[in-house]
């Protein structure tokens, strides 16, 4: 295909093309990332993320202006929810990295997560191999502002940077579940703010706790807007990357989430061919007729149902 | 098209604030349309380079300073030039009727003056959209 070869030889509208058809289009996007699938694995994938509001966006804009002085290649994915109501979606992360738009070096792309619930979209991780194809030697994810379960990046990224904010109070107790556990390294940013020390111990305290960590993550303050932390943070963050090639850790976190991306793709195949085999004389409708008068029981006909698309 | 049309919104030149850029922003999502927002005081060079990494359906500016005549026909002349002229540009803003021609006959496919309601835009951008 023209826009792969364009996008190989390092053509950022052929890029930006590409990550369209990926997030657009199922079928073409699956013959473009057969195409580019072996040349991908040279990224090292970043994922920045942490509640609303928390700076990941400044915090991604100064880490990559201290990357490009290295002479990196850098693609940025910005992830932002896209509204259930009318599936619109504002994207507004570039507003923090207005300087690097121009900068040949850096690829910057909004995604909205139509209607994908874990923090990234469903299409981030295709668009993040067509980045990797593309040359990057960095590729940052930042995802939406987490809460609660939004864990995604982690199947995603080699490092997750968890950034956290002085005055979150309760909120580290309730962010603790589930999402604590997925940080690499921690940023307490705006650390020109109140509180950034408690923050930083509460984190500490907690991060001490859990005994079953291969690594311990590191905890560092960060003042983003005054660049202050940025090159320590690069430091870990390269560190982190040396550690995971260096121990079994890269590979087995790879072939983890291959696994795991692996049987998302098959679920869905299979959820599509049951759909369309029993849409076919209203099998599924009279299905849930069934159901609702209990002449049958879900199991049963789930059964029927993987038994009728049995080859 | 069974995907969300995509807008930049755009705030070429010096203006100091950005209600106008919000609003219709906003009105755009709540149209269904993803809108990547980049803020205030943007160059035309840096309005085009996020409009293709974005690769966006259309790029919509609003300007209040009075510099439209130089900045809007700046940024179709720069999108020409990456060939991306499949792109539709409109423009907004506090701009004199009798400049609105001269911008057409640029490449502004539309300008949206003050008071003229969202909807109007809305219809007007899903009726012109180039793209697939
Ligand atoms: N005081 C202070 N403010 C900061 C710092 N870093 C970022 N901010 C401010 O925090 C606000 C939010 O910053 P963003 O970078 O947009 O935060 P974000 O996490 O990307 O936000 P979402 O993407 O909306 O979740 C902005 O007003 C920033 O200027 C910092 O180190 N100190
Ligand atoms: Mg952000």
């Amino acid at each position: 295909m023209k826009l792969i070869n364009k996008m190989l030889s390092g053509d950022k509208r052929a890029c930006a093309r590409l990550i369209s058809i990926v997030e657009n289009d199922k079928l073409e996007s699956e013959k473009i990332i057969k195409q580019i699938y072996s040349h991908t694995g040279n990224a090292h994938i970043v994922g920045i993320t942490g509640p609303p509001g928390a700076g990941k966006s400044t915090l991604t804009d100064k880490i990559v202006k201290s990357l490009l002085k290295e002479n990196k290649k850098i693609g940025i994915i910005a992830v932002d929810p896209t509204s259930p109501y009318s599936g619109g979606a504002i994207l507004g992360d570039r507003i923090r990295m207005q300087d690097l738009a121009l900068n040949p070096n850096v690829f910057i792309r909004s995604m909205g997560t139509r209607g994908y619930l874990g923090g990234l979209a469903k299409a981030t991780r295709n668009a993040i191999k067509v980045l990797d194809a593309y040359g990057c030697d960095y590729i940052f994810i930042e995802t939406v502002g987490v809460g609660q379960s939004e864990v995604d990046i982690v199947k995603a990224a080699d490092t997750v940077v968890m950034v956290m904010v002085p005055g979150l109070g309760d909120d580290i107790q309730s962010i603790k579940a589930g999402i604590m556990e997925i940080g690499d390294i921690f940023v307490v940013n705006k650390s020109d703010l109140f509180g950034a020390q408690r923050t930083a111990t509460e984190i500490n305290m907690m991060l001490d706790l859990n005994t079953n960590e291969k690594r311990r993550p590191p905890v560092l303050m960060v003042t983003s807007t005054k660049n202050e932390g940025i090159d320590k943070l690069i430091e870990e963050t390269k560190d982190h990357y040396t550690y995971l090639k260096e121990s079994k850790e890269y590979d087995e976190r790879r072939q983890k989430n291959l696994r795991i991306e692996l049987l998302e793709l098959v679920e869905e195949e299979i959820r599509n061919i049951v759909i369309s085999e029993t849409n076919k004389d209203n099998k599924m409708e009279n299905a849930v007729k069934e159901l609702a008068d209990k002449k049958v029981d879900p199991f049963t006909v789930r059964d029927k149902f993987l038994n009728s698309i049995k080859k | 098209m069974d995907r969300p049309i995509r807008v930049l919104v755009a705030k070429p030149g010096l203006d100091g604030h950005d209600r106008g850029a919000k609003l219709i922003a906003r009105a755009l999502r709540d149209a269904g349309m993803e809108v990547i927002y980049t803020g205030l005081r943007q160059t035309p060079e840096q309005i085009v380079a996020a409009a293709i990494q974005e690769d966006v359906d259309v790029v919509a500016m609003s300007i209040l300073s009075g510099a439209h005549n130089h900045l809007f026909p700046k940024v179709v002349e720069l999108m020409k030039e990456q060939e991306a002229d499949d792109v539709l540009i409109i423009g907004g803003g506090v701009i004199p009727d009798d400049d609105i021609p001269g911008l057409k006959q640029k490449g502004i496919a539309q300008i949206f003056t003050p008071g003229t309601p969202t909807t109007v835009t809305i219809d007007f951008i899903k009726n012109n959209v180039k793209r697939k």
